[in-house]
This record gives structure tokens, C-alpha cells and sequence, in this order.
């Protein structure tokens, strides 16, 4: 793995660089969204058009976690098969591991003892020691795997947060240890939202041989306030040239806040959760690129960063998600038949919002590097959380 | 009275005959079709997961459109007000509503027929309703498809008695109402169905009705309901028998690949089915041998493609293996068996129509019998209705080795 950061970017800490993975023959710039899996395959989108719908190589990027397959797939038979790159046909993307997954394996602090990470999937709940984990890993050849973590959640006691420093610190040793065919690392970092434990693991990893850092605890309930200060505590003490890797993070404004704080790459349920709940994103990807026209007060649920199409006012509407997106869904259906997909429950809903909504926001990080590289990132950011509040406020006094 | 300009070009178009078997081109509004060919269900204006790319590409020419559905949600008016399914759906090639009728016997609790229609129970708000001929031909005429269903008496072939003769006169008498409600004659092609049961007595005047009626095409209907094979793939050839060479006869309902084939020997042209998705959803797929399902345990360690001879994306990217740990718990699953099935389907519409084309119809049928009945078990039902089409397929059946 190769990763750079790019020189003579803007002031504070966001960065722009060019991240180099084996699988993948382009190279991706970063910051960078990976794409949320269930077993390496997106939710709705099927891999003919994963490649021939969304753009590459920003698409190229997909984080899964191993422990979805431990139902139904043994890591002998991926082995056979050849890893996931060959299981999955996807042989220019890139994977990365993350145990946790906010839709089908959750971590369950309680019972995460000092043997191993809990994690409360659909089926049941799983104990995963460090050896298992790596031996999982190991058959599904990723690109970058993510050592074992113990996650916890904001309000967890002090002495819980920091024995989970201190688990996962040991862990991370444990598979250093056992990564025998020495693959790409990220170290992870928790530490809950204390400030101090957070330096002090991620002082700690900084230390290891790893690739990479993936910074873990966050997207459990925690409030975005607390967010920014917890995350510049850890890439304080993080070397700058590795690549900083956070999951959880799912909101435009937690994006932003993470870019600001000197992170590269993120991955979060946010365009998953979206799309189930019929939810299209909309804002626009460029400051005074129009009024967003269809934002509507009386819209269920939809403000101005997003429409639902589930709302009766787009029966009949025959325009396209966003007036100006080349996706395939606004370029070939209208809201008014989304709307119908929706309501009777028909899978290809979700399928044409699941590629609208991830090129979209792959469109988001698109605006943020052009930003850092015109040295302008601070300006975007204000302006994008000032013309929300505008639009907000110019909707809610013609209501 | 001047009806449909849909031609059939059978004489001019027929590109390959083998016996009763015909391959022939037929020219429709949206699209130019091949026939044999399979027409997947696309309920509520779309094919389970999969986007019109995909359809085009896996290679659908007609896709079937439930009247009963769609005029319950978004409406037909709604449809109509937007352009007609065909913008609505953005589907480029063809599209054929059903009558609305079917559906509502078959899924309304409380559906009864007079003559004036079928009364049933709004599934909206329970009040009574009555869907006539010619309020299903309005339907459709907002909807837009190239070839319209009649609304037809339907009555299962399990069913015996004079209900059956009530229900073919009465689907007759309903084709001139349909035909007299037609507003679109020259846009929308309106086929008969004909009914009769497995009466060959009721067939043959319900055959001759429609026919005087000099309609675009002709559907075999009543049938797919459980009658025993025998009874099923008789009725079908006698009505190819008695129906005009030069218009398409479509078998509604129809069905499995087996079926497919036997009644294209007979002379059919077009079917319809909800069996490959709807197999696909319970983790099923359609494979030359019969079916594959995905769900055994037997498949988690199967590291081969679900058909090593098929071409479609799913077989030439996925295992079983993988496939299998999707089934039943991640969408995905389904939507991948979906394209593979419908896949099928095509490619066997594909292979009927180019062999019978290229004058090697009877080997195809043979060769596809030796393969789903390797040990030469090849039904007695099948064999009969070959003898009747004019194909030898005694290499394939062990009892008729000599």
C-alpha cells in the first residue's frame, strides 16, 4: 500500500492525498467515502451495475465485515474459492475489514469480555477472539484489514473506557503477532470520549508497525459536538504521512468535521439508512449552483439536504432526483415513479435510490477535495453549514 | 370493422417452420420480437430488483403488466396522465397488460362473475366494485401496452359441469363488448382468450367465435391450474390446430422450460410466468438439468457457478457457495437469481427461435430432454404431445429404445 499526503494543501489539518492499493490500478484521492457492504456486495446495487453505474475509481472503495460471513460461508471455502476479490468478482476494487458494522454486527460493549470482542448480529450473538478474527481475515485477503477493537459507546464509566484502551491495545499486539503473510494493518484507536485516553492509545498505536490507523468508537450514540475534539486529540498524536481511517461518521457536517480534523477516509451507514427510509439526498454539491426548488416544508420528513420520495407530492412529478445528477437513476427515471416503486414495495426502489444516493454523496467528497486543493476547505465547510441554515430559514418564512 | 394494425407478418416474416413449430418475427408498436418467446411478469411496472438495462441486456422483448395492480396503485388515470406505462416504466420495447380479471378471482376473497363483469370487494376500502370488459379495456388503453387482454370468464380446468360452457359463451359475448370499447385499435392490439375448459367440444366453438372476430392474436387461456399435463398440452394443440397460421397464439401462464418447449412444438408462440422470479425469491435456480437449489447445504462448499454453460453475469462471476450464504438474508441473493432465471428463460426463447430458424428444432428438443431426463425418463405426457408435434425424440426416451 502506498499513501501520500499531497503538499501545500490549505490551513488547518484537512488533507488531500492519493491513496495506492494492490487490487486497485487507479489510484484514490483522498479524503474518500468506502462504500458500506453486506458481504462485499452493496445492499441493493448488483455488481454489473456497482461497475457500469457509479463513478470510478471513487466507487472502488468497500468496507465489509468479516463476521457477516461466518453465517453460511466457511473461510475454508473462501479460501478456495481465492479470497473476496475472486468470490466477489471484483477484481479492481478495494476491501477493507472492519469487524464492526452498524447494520449487521454491532458491538455489544456488555459482553465483550478480555477474550474477545462481542458483536450482536441477526442471528446471534458472537464472541470473536483476536486468533479467530485474523484467521477469518487471513482467507478473505483484503487490502487493509482493521485490528480488533473494543468499542464502546459515550457514557460507558471511565474505568470501562479505559480497559478498553487497554484490550484493545493488547489485541492489536495479538494480531500483529499472528499476521504471519505481513498484510496491510490499520491499528485501531477507541477511547470513548475521553480526551485523555484517547491520546493515550492513540500514542500507543502511533508506536506499532501498522499501515494505517482506524479510529473506532465513534457513530454510537455520541453527540457531533463532542466529535471534533475527540478526533483532533487522536490525529495530534498520529505521524502525518499514514493514511487515518474513521467509521461512524455518517452526516455531511460529521464529514466535514472529520476532514478538518485530519481525517482521509470514511465509511458509515448514512446512505443505507437513507435509501431504506426512501430518503433521496438533494443539497447541492456547489455553493451557488441554484436554490434546491424542491425542497418543500410540508415534505414528510425532508428537509433541504434531502427529499422523501415516499411523499405523496411527488405522484406525479416527472422530473429527476436532481435536476443536474448524471446518475443512472436521474438520468433514466423520474420521482414520480419512484414514488410508485416505493409504495408498493418493490426492490428496484431501493436498488435506483441506492445508486442516486451513493453517487451523490460520492459527489460530496468529490466538492471536499477540490476545496482542500484550492486551499478553501475552511471557506466550504462554513459556507455549507451557513447555506442550510439559509435555506432552512428562507423555507420556514415562506411557509 | 377495422381493428388493429399490430401485424404478425407471419407469411412474409415466418423465418423457420418445423412441423406445427414456427419461429417468426412479430412486429409490434415499441418493438420488433422473435418468437418463441418468454415474456417475463413485471407486476407493478417493474421485474423484481432489476433495472431496465439489465432486462435489455439479459435480452426481454415483451414484458407483462398486472391490470389489477397497477390500476390500484398509481391508477391507470395516473399512468395515462404521464404518458402511458412505457415513459412511466422508461421501458423502450413492448409491453402487454392482462385483463385485470385473473387476478381478481384469483386474489379477491369475495370475487363473483354475472354478465356484466366481476363484482368484487375494493381491497382499498371494501366497497363493492364491478370491473366490465370495457372498463378493463379502458384500463388499458391508459396504460398503453402493445397488446391488451380481453377480459375472459376464467374458470379453473379443475372445475366440471355446465359452468365451464356458461363461462366460454360469456368470454365471447365480453370480446365484442371489448372490442366495441377499444378506443386505440391502432396503437394496442387486442387478443381473445379462448376458454372452454378441457372440453374439445367448447374449445373448438370458442376457437371458431374468436376467430370470426379477426383479431390481432390469440391466447390460449383456462389453463396452468392444475389440470393433470395430459389434459393441458392436448387443449393446446388442439387450439393451435384450429388458430389462423398468420397470428401469434400466446399460452398464458405458461410456465416451466418443459412446458415451454413442448407447447412451442405444438405451434405456440408466446408465455408468460411468474415462476422464474418468484422461484428466484425462495433461492431457486433454473438450470438445463431442472433446478438448482441454492439454499442446501450441499451448496455451501460449492465453489462452481450455478451453470457452467451459462453466459449471464451471475454464472460467469459467482459461485454457489457465495450465492448460497446470500439466499434468504441479504436481498442481493434474490436479485442475483432473478437476472440468472430470467436469463434462462430468454436464452431459451432464443434457442427455440434460432434452431428452429436453422432447421435443427428437432436435435435442440432432443438434446434438451437428454439433458433434463438423463436416465431417458422423459415424461409419458411429453412423448405424446411429440408424436403429435412430428418430433422423433425416441433417443431420449429409454422405454421407446427398441
Amino acid at each position: 500500500m502506498k499513501f501520500a499526503v499531497k503538499k501545500g494543501w490549505s490551513n488547518g489539518r484537512a488533507r488531500s492525498g492519493v491513496l495506492q492499493l494492490g487490487s486497485c490500478p487507479f489510484p484514490i484521492q483522498t479524503p474518500a467515502l468506502l462504500l458500506t457492504t453486506r458481504k462485499g456486495l452493496p445492499p441493493f446495487i448488483s455488481p454489473d451495475l456497482l461497475t457500469s453505474s457509479l463513478p470510478s475509481p471513487d466507487s472502488h472503495l468497500l468496507q465489509f465485515s468479516p463476521l457477516h460471513f461466518l453465517e453460511g460461508i466457511s473461510p475454508k471455502t473462501i479460501s478456495n474459492i481465492g479470497g473476496l476479490h475472486q468470490m466477489l468478482s471484483l477484481h479492481q476494487h478495494i476491501f477493507a475489514a472492519v469487524p464492526r458494522d452498524s447494520i449487521i454486527a454491532l458491538p455489544e460493549h456488555d459482553s465483550t469480555n478480555k477474550y474477545g470482542a462481542s458483536f450482536q448480529t441477526p442471528g446471534c450473538r458472537l464472541l470473536i477472539k483476536p486468533a479467530e478474527y485474523v484467521e477469518l481475515v487471513s482467507s478473505m485477503e483484503p487490502d487493509f484489514w482493521v485490528t480488533l477493537a473494543d468499542e464502546v459507546p459515550a457514557w460507558v464509566s471511565n474505568k470501562r473506557n479505559r480497559t478498553s484502551v487497554d484490550r484493545t491495545l493488547r489485541w492489536l499486539d495479538d494480531c500483529l503477532s499472528l499476521n504471519k503473510e505481513s498484510t496491510t494493518i490499520f491499528g485501531s484507536i477507541v477511547g470513548g470520549s475521553s480526551i485523555e485516553e484517547r491520546h493515550r492509545c492513540a500514542q500507543e498505536v502511533a508506536q506499532r508497525n501498522v499501515s494505517g490507523y482506524w479510529i473506532g468508537g465513534f457513530g454510537l450514540g455520541e453527540s457531533m459536538d463532542e466529535q471534533a475534539a475527540l478526533l483532533t486529540a487522536v490525529t495530534d498524536d498520529l505521524p502525518e504521512d499514514m493514511p487515518r481511517h474513521v467509521s461512524g461518521l455518517g452526516l455531511p457536517e460529521e464529514v466535514l468535521q472529520g476532514v478538518a480534523a485530519g481525517i482521509d477516509l470514511f465509511d458509515s451507514t448514512y446512505v443505507y439508512h437513507l435509501t431504506l427510509g426512501g430518503f433521496a439526498l438533494t443539497f447541492p454539491l456547489e455553493r451557488n449552483k441554484g436554490e434546491n426548488a424542491d425542497y418543500q416544508l410540508s415534505d414528510l420528513g425532508g428537509d433541504d439536504m434531502k427529499i422523501n420520495l415516499k411523499a405523496t407530492v411527488y405522484r406525479k412529478d416527472t422530473s429527476p432526483i436532481v435536476e443536474s445528477c448524471n446518475c443512472f437513476t436521474c438520468q433514466n427515471h423520474t420521482k414520480a415513479y419512484l414514488n410508485h416503486l416505493f409504495n408498493v414495495h418493490e426492490m428496484l426502489a431501493q436498488t435506483l435510490l441506492e445508486i442516486h444516493n451513493t453517487h451523490h454523496y460520492l459527489g460530496f467528497f468529490c466538492s471536499i477535495r477540490k476545496a482542500i486543493e484550492e486551499g478553501k476547505f475552511e471557506q466550504f465547510r462554513r459556507n455549507f453549514v451557513e447555506s442550510r441554515r439559509d435555506r432552512l430559514f428562507a423555507a420556514a418564512s415562506s411557509a | 370493422m377495422e381493428l388493429c394494425i399490430c401485424t404478425f407478418f407471419l407469411s412474409n416474416q415466418v423465418l423457420g417452420r418445423f412441423n406445427r413449430a414456427r419461429a417468426a418475427q412479430l412486429t409490434l408498436p415499441h418493438y420488433l420480437c422473435q418468437t418463441p418467446l418468454f415474456m417475463p411478469v413485471g407486476t407493478q411496472g417493474t421485474i423484481k430488483g432489476l433495472t431496465k438495462n439489465q432486462l435489455e441486456e439479459i435480452g426481454c422483448q415483451i414484458i407483462l403488466g398486472n391490470t389489477y395492480h397497477l390500476a390500484l396503485r398509481p391508477t391507470s388515470e395516473l399512468i395515462d396522465e404521464l404518458g402511458g406505462l412505457h415513459k412511466f416504466m422508461n421501458w423502450p420495447r413492448a409491453l402487454l397488460t392482462d385483463s385485470g380479471g385473473f387476478q381478481m378471482v384469483s386474489l379477491l376473497h369475495l370475487a363473483d362473475i354475472t354478465e356484466k363483469g366481476v363484482t368484487f370487494q375494493s381491497p382499498v376500502d371494501g366497497k363493492p366494485m364491478l370491473l366490465t370488459p370495457e372498463e378493463s379495456i379502458q384500463i388499458q388503453n391508459r396504460i398503453g401496452a402493445d397488446i391488451i387482454m380481453a377480459l375472459d370468464d376464467v374458470v379453473r380446468t379443475t372445475i366440471t359441469g355446465p359452468r365451464i360452457e356458461e363461462a366460454m359463451y360469456r368470454t365471447l359475448r365480453w370480446i365484442d363488448r371489448s372490442i366495441a370499447a377499444h378506443k386505440r385499435p391502432n396503437e394496442q392490439n387486442l387478443f381473445g382468450i379462448v376458454q372452454g375448459g378441457l372440453d374439445p367440444v367448447l374449445r373448438d366453438i370458442c376457437v371458431r367465435g374468436l376467430v370470426e372476430r379477426n383479431l390481432p392474436g390469440y391466447a390460449i387461456g383456462g389453463l396452468a391450474g392444475g389440470e393433470d399435463k395430459d389434459s393441458f398440452w392436448r387443449v393446446v394443440a388442439q387450439c393451435t390446430a384450429a388458430l389462423p397460421e398468420d397470428k401469434p397464439r400466446y399460452v398464458m401462464g405458461v410456465g416451466y422450460p418443459l412446458d415451454i418447449v413442448v407447447c412451442s412444438a405444438l405451434g405456440a408462440d408466446m408465455y408468460d410466468c411468474v415462476y422464474p422470479t418468484r422461484t428466484a425469491r425462495f433461492g431457486t435456480a433454473l438450470v438445463p438439468e431442472g433446478v438448482l437449489k441454492l439454499k442446501h447445504q450441499a451448496m455451501a462448499n460449492d465453489i462452481r457457478p450455478i451453470d457452467p454453460m451459462c453466459e449471464c453475469m451471475v454464472c460467469k462471476n459467482y459461485t454457489r457457495a457465495y450465492i448460497h450464504c446470500l439466499v434468504t438474508k441479504d436481498a442481493m441473493g434474490s436479485q442475483l437469481l432473478s437476472y440468472h432465471n430470467l436469463y434462462y428463460m430468454m436464452k431459451l426463447s432464443r434457442d427455440l427461435h434460432s434452431s428452429i430458424v436453422e432447421g435443427r428444432f428437432p436435435e435442440f428438443v432432443c438434446k434438451f430432454l437428454q439433458t433434463m431426463f438423463p436416465k431417458g425418463d422423459v415424461p409419458e405426457w411429453v412423448c405424446n404431445a411429440m408424436e403429435v408435434a412430428g418430433i422423433d425424440i425416441s433417443s431420449c426416451c429409454h422405454e421407446m429404445k427398441v
